[in-house]
């Protein structure tokens, strides 16, 4: 019988990526999974490819399970999330300012400038400009497009934001938590020079998109993953590299936050057509 | 919450970017994967910033009850990760070079000997990796009196005493000092060819060559400039000259390269430093053929040293050996061997004058010192179990160009 087959879609946001895949495929082959892999230079392709059928899987981007979820549903099937990564759970975002802003709570960014990252970006624009407009706080955004069609993976959006809030070229600047924190300690953004004026609420990242029902060879793929151990000295190396200590089942329950932004921002239409003005990945 | 902590931490005002994440590592250090920490604190970013480095290192967080109203941030349970990254570590042998191990495996590697190795990374090969074939337990010695004997060219030799020499003589120097340059630029690149191959685990080998290159480096300087010192022109190099030393750097085998260039070679340059020393004109060449001489004697030590270690675990090294002298002398049978000027040279230097007799004296000075060095080479060769007879035949066919 031959073994089961996955191909698999990912998007190339950094070279590392094609280190990863194929370590990953190595590894997998080795367990009578004939799996591939093909590399998409942004992630609106790769979910039309999966819901076409031209891939098994995507390594999705939340942002890109959403419109994977969407185009399914409006051609009658469905998609799932297979897995997803330990670090891909209840993340946030925050809202920053400098320390010696006169922002002292998110009103106050009323008629303010705050930057953003890319416009695809979930963590650095999408949610968080969400969050304030939630709350009644109209704001001038100032976008940092770097990596459009990468859906936020590319660092280099949010890095140019802090770095405009810290040369005062901005009131404000948003990003992923982890990243704030990473900022810090890299000297972008200067220790205690920076204060959080808001945080999101806990929203979930990346998933294995599959189209539902799995086929065997999916369903292989997903419990190989999960069997993927950081004491196996063969695959850690990939595990730092892809940012994970362990794989979870998928989970969808903390995609919320996103789709309402999406729908806030008309991003994407119910039905899975991109409508964002300005959007060119 | 849904269990008691076991452990509590109390960060202060210290926030993650100043190195909070120090304490709560060292904390969770002493809790067993699924072990649970209390971490309160004052720092306003340590609510965002405690869960989002705790993710990235495969601790799960556990948030206080809204009605909590306390410093407590957050409850982290202890993940594997840390754990698991040491699943299968080992340690890289020994830290002390007491009990080496005799064949250290390539998945060691660049790591320091007697780290703790995460498992996986590349297998580096150093293909010099049998201790037989590498060590010396004189190394470590070796080592330390060489790091301490170095010295600056600057200020270890009187460059500025003033002296003056007639013409022809320092013609001689400068001649005989080309000479010396040529050849301790062979005697850094033999080494330097081997010490990328050395398994790192012998790493006192690897430094005490590093040294013996550092050596040979200031061996360079000094006779070049020693050269330079009155003139603006170098001596001359015969082709038969380099032909014997590139015989040295071509031989590939560790064993044999040690043997043909620091039992045999540096071996008879000791004396010929000696004699330079004994007969040197000027206080310069005086002082830097000391200098030289001193580290050479080091160089031959070890090379002695590692052949001995050898030669007691290998009785085919002998074969090896002698089967290396006749090669070269083969392949150098048709050159002319030592310069004819650097002969010449020599005899002017040990005449020191003009005079018939003065010459006749120096020629009979330069011939003991060839004694002298055949004699060096057989008693080397003796001690490493060569019969007399056959030691002194060896030696006989050491190249005539001295190293």
């Amino acid at each position: 019988m031959p073994a089961p087959t996955v191909l698999l879609g990912a998007v190339a946001y950094d070279p590392k990526v094609v280190t990863i895949w194929e370590g990953f495929r190595t590894w997998l082959r080795g367990r009578d999974l004939d799996f591939d892999f093909v590399l998409y230079s942004h992630y609106e392709r790769q979910v039309e490819d999966l819901i076409a059928g031209r891939i098994d899987a995507a390594w999705n981007s939340p942002l890109a399970y959403l419109r994977a979820e969407r185009l399914a549903a409006a051609n009658g099937t469905a998609v799932r999330a297979l897995t997803m990564r330990d670090t891909d759970q209840d993340l946030t975002s925050v809202v920053v300012v400098r320390a010696d802003s006169p922002v002292r709570q998110l009103a106050d960014l009323a008629g303010r400038v705050v930057a953003v990252g890319a416009v695809d970006s979930p963590q650095a624009t999408l949610i968080p400009l969400d969050h304030l407009a939630a709350r009644g706080v109209t704001v001038d955004v100032r976008r940092f497009d770097v990596g459009v069609g990468l859906h936020g993976d590319h660092i280099g959006g949010e890095r140019d934001a802090a770095r405009a809030l810290v040369a005062g070229e901005v009131d404000a600047a948003c990003m992923i938590d982890a990243n704030h924190l990473a900022f810090v300690q890299e000297g972008t953004l200067p220790p205690e020079g920076t204060r959080i004026v808001a945080q999101t609420a806990r929203y979930d990242h990346c998933n294995m998109t599959v189209r539902a029902p799995e086929s065997d060879g999916v369903r292989l793929f997903g419990t190989l993953l999960l069997g993927m151990s950081y004491a196996d000295p063969q695959v850690r190396p990939l595990l730092d590299l892809e940012g994970l200590t362990a794989w979870r089942e998928g989970r969808t329950t903390g995609y919320d936050v996103l789709a309402d932004a999406v729908d806030t921002s008309g991003f994407y239409s119910p039905d899975g057509r991109v409508t964002a003005t300005d959007y060119r990945p | 919450m849904s269990a008691t902590p076991v452990a509590a931490l109390d960060l202060g005002d210290l926030g993650f970017g100043r190195g909070a994440h120090l304490l709560v590592q060292r904390a969770l250090a002493g809790l067993p994967p699924g072990g649970r920490l209390a971490v309160s604190g004052r720092d306003p970013a340590l609510r965002v910033h405690l869960p989002a480095w705790c993710r990235g290192r495969g601790h799960r967080v556990e948030w206080p009850d809204r009605g909590e109203a306390n410093e407590l941030v957050a409850v982290v349970v202890r993940g594997s990760a840390d754990d698991d990254r040491w699943f299968g570590a080992e340690r890289a042998g020994p830290a002390l070079p007491s009990a080496l191990s005799s064949r250290p495996p390539a998945r060691w590697g660049l790591g320091a000997r007697g780290a703790l190795l995460e498992a996986g990374g590349p297998e580096a090969r150093f293909d010099l990796d049998d201790r037989d074939l590498v060590w010396a337990d004189i190394a470590p010695h070796l080592y330390a009196q060489a790091a301490a004997r170095q010295w600056d060219p600057q200020t270890a030799v009187p460059w500025d005493d003033p002296f003056a020499l007639p013409a022809d003589v320092e013609a001689a120097v400068v001649q005989v000092m080309t000479y010396l340059v040529e050849n301790e630029q062979a005697a850094l690149v033999v080494p330097a060819r081997f010490v990328g191959r050395i398994h790192p685990h012998f790493r006192e080998v690897v430094q005490l060559l590093a040294v013996q290159m550092a050596d040979e480096a200031r061996h360079m300087e000094v006779f070049s400039r020693r050269a330079l010192l009155r003139g603006a022109e170098m001596g001359t190099s015969s082709a038969g000259g380099r032909q014997s030393l590139f015989t040295l750097v071509a031989e590939s085998d560790f064993a044999l390269a040690s043997f043909l260039l620091s039992v045999l070679g540096e071996g008879s340059f000791v004396d010929l430093l000696s004699f330079l020393h004994e007969f040197a004109p000027d206080p310069v060449t005086r002082r830097i053929c000391w200098l030289a001489m001193q580290d050479e004697r080091r160089h031959v030590v070890f090379g002695m040293a590692h052949l001995e270690h050898q030669a007691q675990s290998d009785p085919l090294l002998r074969d090896r050996l002698r089967a290396a002298i006749h090669r070269r002398h083969d392949s150098l049978v048709d050159t002319a061997g030592l310069n004819a000027d650097v002969f010449d040279a020599l005899v002017v230097l040990a005449a020191g004058g003009w005079h018939p007799d003065d010459v006749s004296a120096g020629f009979d000075r330069v011939q003991a010192l060839q004694h002298a060095m055949d004699q060096g080479r057989q008693r080397r060769l003796v001690r490493l179990g060569f019969r007399a007879d056959e030691a002194a035949a060896l030696s006989a066919l050491h190249t005539r160009n001295f190293m």
